[in-house]
């Protein structure tokens, strides 16, 4: 059931369907789940209330989860036979590694760091104190579900190295599957980590990850994202993150599969000159649709957020940015910028964005902005007249317009690997 | 050889090309000189294949091959250059990439062998130290940020990369400082030889007392109204186009 045609009623039922059936799964599962149950009730009575996201929700107004809300999903098998497949589809990093298959932690298949504490969460579970279950219903969804889930923390002063978090995914026999892994960062004062976290997967499933993400004083997290999910799945990740006082978030997500993906990060800087960086590129093509959701809270003076998103879009996909900017009373010396840019390839190809600014302070410099437009046709001719075939020109052209958004990625590993991931993308394009 | 006959050609609607005849024989350098909206750059325009001129009549030959019939790209591996009046900025685009690219493409399109960036490079900095340009042009985004006569070398640079056979140079003498125009002119007359052309599109003569032409032609309302030797761009300076096309009509 595509969904497209249904109507605002039976949309409404099938999600209320698909959230009953997410409820049924807590109660038969919920003796049997780690961690604080009180957390998990509230999530569920949250959730109960709430349901699945539609369009009267603000927050989803340009993202429709009817395509989800069609789907029976079923619990993961604890084992998936023939992951080796999609091992092989990990780049090739020297690093340390959780691998994750279905929203399971696979020791078998990670090699664990030494630099930094990492559990998982079915052995060590945390809700922590960042997640809002009863403001966003897939957290709520998470919280009630989670199963599973990487606890990472690095001590004071640690200069962590880099850590690849990868979760692998794979429906069962055709069956869809739902997972909701429950991750926490951690980095203490004036620690240094980077965390190249990796999804894909084949076949049809949700992956709906939660992150809490705690940036101690003076720490630094790099954290980039790449999102190659099935061109059959839903990759809706909500990411919470606090940042203290000189600490710095560099987040980047790149989002070049799945069939509905969402990006939602909630960042708070909470101490004196935090620095977030909140950037990302998505690359749709057919159907796909991607949505980069962001709410940057300032609520210490002198702290800076910088937000640069590139869109990509071909064929008839959709791509939404959403970002907002929220600035204390206190929170003055603010510096916000955000930046969407939309490059559309076809005629059909689509960009919502909604900036928004809400500023409590009177000393802050803020600013945001956005761009739509096509590849531009005295610049493909100029490639063109110093021989380079049209394609070549266009993928030249594509290139550049996300190296801005790219260039700023120091480390050189995650750099290799989200660049080998923009040239899988266009193959898949010219193909 | 290029050969032009009874060229015709349109942009949105109105006739700019009113049936150009015009012949450069392998090894000559020829000027094509004439007043604002003559139809200079649409020649050129139309020679390198832009798609917003509808050719609507007439033929353009090179070296026997109908070039109106290729791609962009094909005449660039034809071995046509054609160096912009308004060259483009490529954002994120570095020139030493860029001009990899396009060599690379075009030797490929030849059959001949890529060469590898360090190949390349060694090829770049003999070529900009020929041509006095600065190495860190080559790491700058192409025509990025560059001033007018830094655009103007950019495209002089490539052009003695690419190595054409024929060089179409539109009013690359417009914007430049005596200097510069040297510099531009060195550049061509390096390139000078037997198995070169040029047709040189300028409004003024001063480009030509740096490259000597072989034969001047006059544009005017989209034909060329008069021919001769160098001789012509002085009489062009001297009593001005309006003279010059009159005694033709």
């Amino acid at each position: 059931m595509s969904g497209r045609g249904m109507s605002a009623a039976a949309q409404r039922e099938a999600r209320a369907s698909l959230a009953q059936s997410f409820l049924a799964r807590f109660e038969g599962l919920k003796a049997r789940l780690p961690g604080d149950a009180r957390a998990r009730e509230a999530a569920a009575l949250a959730f109960g209330e709430r349901g699945l996201p539609g369009p009267r929700d603000e927050a989803w107004k340009y993202t429709n989860l009817r395509a989800l809300a069609g789907m029976a999903f079923h619990e993961p098998f604890t084992v998936v036979a023939g992951c080796n497949g999609l091992l092989d589809r990990l780049p090739a990093i020297a690093a340390p590694r959780l691998v994750f298959v279905d929203g399971r932690l696979r020791q078998d298949l990670s090699r664990l760091p030494g630099t930094m504490r990492v559990s998982g969460f079915a052995q060590t579970p945390d809700f922590g104190t960042l997640v809002h279950p009863e403001r966003e219903p897939l957290a709520a969804l998470n919280t009630m579900l989670a199963q599973d889930g990487a606890m990472i923390s690095v001590a004071e002063g640690v200069d962590a190295g880099t850590l690849v978090l990868a979760s692998l995914a794979a429906d069962v026999h055709g069956r869809p599957v739902a997972f909701h892994p429950r991750h926490r960062v951690r980095l203490a004062r004036g620690a240094r980590l980077t965390l190249i976290e990796i999804s894909l997967g084949e076949g049809v499933y949700l992956h709906n990850p939660v992150s809490e993400v705690l940036v101690g004083q003076g720490a630094v997290l790099t954290h980039v994202r790449l999102q190659d999910e099935a061109p059959g799945a839903f990759h809706l990740a909500t990411l919470y993150a606090d940042i203290a006082a000189r600490g710095t978030y560099d987040g980047f997500a790149l989002n070049i599969g799945a069939r509905i993906a969402r990006t939602e990060i909630h960042a708070r800087l909470g101490g004196e000159n935090a620095v977030a960086h909140l950037n990302g590129a998505q690359l749709l093509g057919g159907t796909q649709h991607a949505d980069f959701t962001s709410v940057v809270s300032h609520e210490a003076p002198s702290c800076t957020s910088r937000q640069t998103i590139k869109n990509v879009l071909s064929g008839k996909s959709r791509g939404v940015f959403q970002g907002r900017i929220e600035v204390a009373r206190g929170a003055q010396k603010t510096d916000g910028y955000q930046m969407n840019q939309a490059l559309l390839l076809s005629a059909d190809a689509e960009i919502d964005s909604k900036p928004e600014l809400e500023i409590y302070a009177d000393d802050v410099k803020c600013s945001h902005g956005a761009t739509v437009g096509a590849l531009d046709a005295d610049q493909i001719f100029y490639l063109r007249s110093r021989g380079v075939p049209e394609p070549e020109a266009r993928a030249l052209l594509v290139r550049a317009f996300l190296a801005e958004a790219l260039d700023p990625i120091a480390d050189e590993t995650a750099r290799t690997c989200l660049d080998e991931a923009v040239e899988r993308w266009w193959e898949r394009q010219a193909a | 050889m290029l050969e032009i006959k009874g060229l015709k050609a349109d942009v949105d609607g109105t006739e700019i090309l009113k049936g150009i005849d015009l012949a450069v024989p392998t090894g000559e350098v020829h000027a094509v000189m004439g007043p604002n909206g003559s139809g200079k750059s649409t020649l050129a325009y139309v020679l390198a294949g832009r798609d917003d001129y509808a050719v609507t009549g007439g033929s353009a030959t090179f070296d026997g091959v109908d070039l109106l019939s290729l791609e962009p790209e094909a005449r660039a591996a034809a071995g046509l250059f054609l160096a912009f009046q308004y060259p483009v900025e490529l954002p994120g685009v570095g020139n030493a990439n860029f001009l990899r690219t396009a060599l690379n493409a075009t030797r490929r399109a030849r059959g001949e062998p890529e060469l590898d960036a360090v190949q390349f490079l060694k090829l770049a900095r003999a070529e900009t130290r020929r041509l006095s340009v600065p190495d860190d042009m080559l790491k700058r985004n192409v025509n990025v940020g560059f001033s007018g006569g830094e655009k103007k070398r950019n495209e002089v640079l490539q052009m003695a990369i690419l190595r054409p056979k024929l060089a179409i140079l539109d009013e690359t003498d417009s914007g430049l400082d005596i200097d510069a125009l040297k510099i531009v002119a060195h550049g061509v007359n390096t390139l000078r030889g037997p198995d070169f052309s040029a047709l040189v599109i300028t409004h003024y003569q001063r480009l030509l007392d740096h490259i000597i032409p072989d034969r001047v032609h006059v544009l005017a309302g989209g034909r060329i109204v008069r021919s001769g030797g160098p001789e012509l761009a002085h009489e062009l300076e001297a009593h001005g186009y309006a003279s010059v096309a009159a005694e033709a009509a």
